[in-house]
């Protein structure tokens, strides 16, 4: 326990230095990486604790993205405003469109959200005048204080830390157990008292929440969303993170977002079969190291898996 | 717009043609989706691939007037077995895991026959001539509609009267419909459930194939082409019943009617309008149009 | 007092007729077995009972308060306790968080985002599985531990929500005569302990004569008889369904 803290002080020590390094580009990787990281841990709370497969979390990306870029932009709310009310603009979306889709399980609930998720799309692709369709929602209004790469890089480290830390308490608090329980034996969770379509809805709504947060953040990160990010694939990218850094640890997805990312900006320097590379490394996660990076380490160090 | 009736048939023949080209690839999504319940997010790349696989072939066999048909079976047989290596390699090892990782298994091939594809064909896009005969009009006696349209609308049915022969009257589609809904029994009974779910997958993934190749002249082939399809073929599996060969057949109609129609009524959105009755399906009626409700559902 | 009232209950799959037309009162502290062939409709009565399946026709009440058509976890919220015929635990949890996440549950803190889980009900826990005896198995994966301990293990998970009545399906099936010896003792044990109604379905007839005081008959979902262990031995319909059984399916 006191060994995790350390090691996650130190990081988060490493992480600050980062801008000190001098170098524009590791900012900008190391920033994405800090979105994405925080993208997939949301997602891990619906697959990872919660065992729900959700074809569909571009969704709350796209809509944390696009309340904020349209909040801040078309609208001219100060950003201190905009950016908590993009973000419940999302929870409020996940909420209304989880209160349906708990309501199937398994291979249903799967082919909902990615039907919910496809509508997102093309609603976004679409609706041009607000969306701005498929040339994307460009120059979006970010405000003087965050226009610089370096304190952005200090925004979105501090935003992401700090839901991280609210996930890492709800995973551990009485509801985060009981979460976990509906995964092991919806039917025992039931017959202990727990009412689990209420159980699952809370969890897609607070995946949803924090998707939507890195959303908004991605959009002030780019000064622009893009249609594309609300397309299926990115809801198949985000579980490839966190299947490759492991689902069944918390920082899983955060490894796996790091190592994508990383990979993803290092390869198309050199080839712009990428694909293949994504390809190949989710072959070998699936056949060689079916509980990810994490757990790969875990059972190296010898310790079990919780 | 609506007073015109002759725009009005050849829309309904649009969206009847675009019915019966879905139709035959989602017939073999649902055939797998039914028997192997993967997602299987491949059968659009196994669809573009057989479009290829048809460019290459018709390239071949030029000037022979059987050439695109001698083509459209080489399509089916190439991405036959290229399933059925993929599925001994490869498949067969996830099938007692997590269907997720089923999944995510068949997004990495999506993954590398997209990149197979740019670097096999290159990336710009390619088109099929019609086949000679069919590259003309036919009389409909209220329009002129393309006879190769025509004809693909003929073949969807004549597939899917095929395949609903060989389900329903033929004793290995028996243990197919058997292995559908209870997989314990038939290996109780002494039956190699592997075997039909190999064959199962190798003739769903041919299917894609021919589909691909089909529908190369009615369509430009390009890479990413197979990220729509694929999504379109989910759709009509969940809006017929997942592994009903009727439903399939009734929601590719309803998807192409919509397509063209859509168009007409609200020309913006009539893609939002498609994802939009998936949705209603499922909520209404998960187990889709023709399906049946799995036990347990409450 | 009667804790249970079931009127006139049917259920009909599509035209199977699985329950038919059943009436049955259970008293306070009533040891209640369910008898029947295989098929006669069992586990179908049971998930009628606790809101799994609505029942096509007829009422069932506990405590004088109407039952059906409410959702399993409602119902266990009321008073009512399950264990299931396949067993029924979280396989990856610990024996402890099995119990504990079922406590966390019967508190009403299944919703706490901010309450860590660890430190909770740790006492309860511990007295919990005391009383079934799995104090040393606390640290096991539950999913890892012999058939018997995990129906152990179930019954403490059934006990937390602190029911009056208790739903047993098939308390010993696939236990090993020692295993059931050692089971009915600790179920008979508990439910003297806690002044519980028992209600369960047994196929093992010694394990019905040691712990009911009333037994009730299911053939084809149909109640045929009910009465005292000594009432059923003696009723000649139930003889000719366990001992003419084969001469009825043959014929």
């Amino acid at each position: 326990m006191n060994k995790s803290i350390t090691g996650t002080a130190l990081l988060v020590l490493l992480l600050a230095l980062v801008p000190l390094a001098g170098s524009r580009y590791l900012i900008y990787l190391v920033t994405e990486i800090q979105i994405f990281a925080l993208f997939a841990l949301s997602f891990n709370l619906l697959l990872g604790y919660g065992g729900l497969i959700s074809f569909g979390h571009a969704a709350w990306f796209s809509i944390g993205a696009y309340a904020s870029a349209i909040l801040l932009t078309t609208l001219g709310w100060p950003f201190l405003l905009a950016f908590p009310a993009a973000v419940a603009v999302t929870a409020l979306a996940a909420a209304l469109i989880g209160y349906f889709c708990v309501k199937l399980t398994e291979i249903y609930f799967s082919m909902l959200t990615l039907a919910f998720g496809q509508l997102v799309w093309a609603i976004a692709f679409k609706w041009v005048s607000v969306t701005g369709g498929d040339t994307g929602f460009i120059g979006v209004a970010v405000p003087e204080f965050l226009d610089s790469p370096v304190r952005f890089f200090y925004f979105s480290l501090c935003v992401v830390l700090l839901c991280a830390t609210v996930l890492w308490v709800i995973v551990r608090s009485a509801y985060g157990m009981t979460l976990v329980a509906t995964r092991e034996n919806r039917n025992r969770a039931e017959f202990i008292g727990v009412n689990v379509r209420r159980v699952q809805l809370v969890a897609f709504t607070l995946a949803g929440t924090f998707a939507g947060v890195a959303g908004a953040l991605f959009t002030v990160f780019n000064h622009s969303v893009f249609v594309e990010t609300a397309w299926w694939s990115t809801s198949a990218e985000v579980m490839i993170m966190s299947i490759l850094g492991g689902v069944g640890s918390f920082v899983g997805p955060v490894i796996g977002a790091a190592v994508l990312i990383f990979l993803d900006r290092t390869v198309t320097e050199y080839t712009q079969y990428w694909p293949s590379v994504m390809g190949v490394i989710l072959l070998a996660v699936l056949f060689f190291m079916p509980t990810g990076i994490a757990g790969f380490l875990n059972r190296r160090r010898g310790g079990t898996r919780r | 717009m609506f007073d015109n009736p002759v725009l009005l048939f050849i829309q309904l023949m649009n969206g009847l043609s675009l019915g019966m080209n879905l139709f035959i690839i989602s017939s073999g999504l649902t055939l797998i989706l039914g028997v192997l319940r993967v997602l299987n997010f491949a059968h659009g790349a196994f669809f573009m691939l057989g479009g290829y696989v048809c460019f290459t072939l018709v390239g071949a066999f030029d000037m022979s007037p059987m050439g695109f048909w001698l083509a459209v079976i080489g399509s089916a047989l190439a991405l036959g077995a290229l399933a059925w290596i993929i599925e001994r390699l490869m498949l067969r090892h996830l099938y007692h895991r997590d269907h997720l990782y089923q999944l995510l298994f068949t997004y990495a091939l999506v993954l590398l026959i997209g990149d197979l594809v740019k670097v096999g064909w290159g990336s710009s896009v390619l088109s099929v001539s019609f086949p000679p005969g069919l590259d003309g009009a036919t009389n409909l006696g209220v329009a002129y509609y393309p006879s190769y349209r025509l004809l693909l609308c003929v073949i969807g049915v004549l597939v899917g009267l095929g395949l609903w022969y060989f389900v329903n009257r033929t004793r290995a589609g028996r243990l197919v419909r058997a292995a559908r809904q209870d997989r314990e029994m038939l290996e109780s009974l002494g039956i190699n459930v592997g075997r039909i779910y190999l064959w199962v997958f190798v003739a769903g993934s041919a299917i894609a194939g021919m589909g691909g190749a089909l529908a190369a002249p009615a369509i430009a082939l390009a890479p990413g082409m197979d990220a729509e399809i694929v999504v379109e073929c989910f759709i009509i599996a969940i809006i017929g019943g997942l592994g009903s060969l009727g439903g399939a057949f009734l929601g590719s109609l309803i998807l192409g009617l919509l397509n063209a129609f859509g168009v007409l009524l609200i020309p913006e959105f009539e893609i939002v309008l498609i994802y939009l009755m998936m949705v209603l399906v499922l909520l209404i009626r998960p187990w889709g149009l023709l399906g049946k409700p799995e036990a347990g559902y409450r | 007092m009667s804790v249970l009232t079931i009127n006139d209950l049917g259920m009909n799959f599509s035209g199977f007729q699985a329950l038919d037309g059943i009436s049955l009162t259970l008293q306070e502290g009533e040891r209640h077995a369910i008898l029947g062939p295989n098929g006669a409709g069992k586990t179908t009565f049971f998930n009628c009972l606790t809101g799994q399946i609505i029942p096509t026709r007829g009422v069932v009440s506990y405590k004088g308060r109407r039952i059906t058509g409410l959702s399993p976890s409602r119902i266990v919220r009321r008073g009512i306790g399950r264990s299931f015929q396949r067993i029924n635990i979280y396989p990856q949890m610990s024996v402890f968080e099995n119990v504990q996440v079922a406590m966390i549950a019967h508190e009403g803190m299944s919703f706490r985002l901010f309450r860590k889980a660890e430190a909770l009900f740790r006492e309860e826990t511990l007295q919990m599985l005391e009383l079934v005896n799995l104090t040393e198995d606390e640290t096991v994966t539950a999913g890892l531990m012999s058939y018997g301990k995990q129906k152990q293990l179930e019954l403490a998970i059934a006990l937390c929500s602190e029911p009056e009545l208790l739903l047993l399906d098939e308390p010993t099936a696939g236990m090993s005569p020692q295993e059931t010896l050692d089971s009915i003792a600790l179920i008979a044990d508990i439910a003297e302990q806690r002044q519980l109604t028992l209600l369960f379905t047994e196929h093992d007839m010694h394990v019905v004569f040691t712990i009911a005081d009333r037994i009730s008959v299911l053939h084809h979902g149909e109640l045929v008889a009910s009465g005292t262990p000594q009432e059923i031995r003696a009723n000649d319909d139930v003889r000719t369904i366990y001992l003419g059984g084969y001469a009825d399916d043959a014929a």
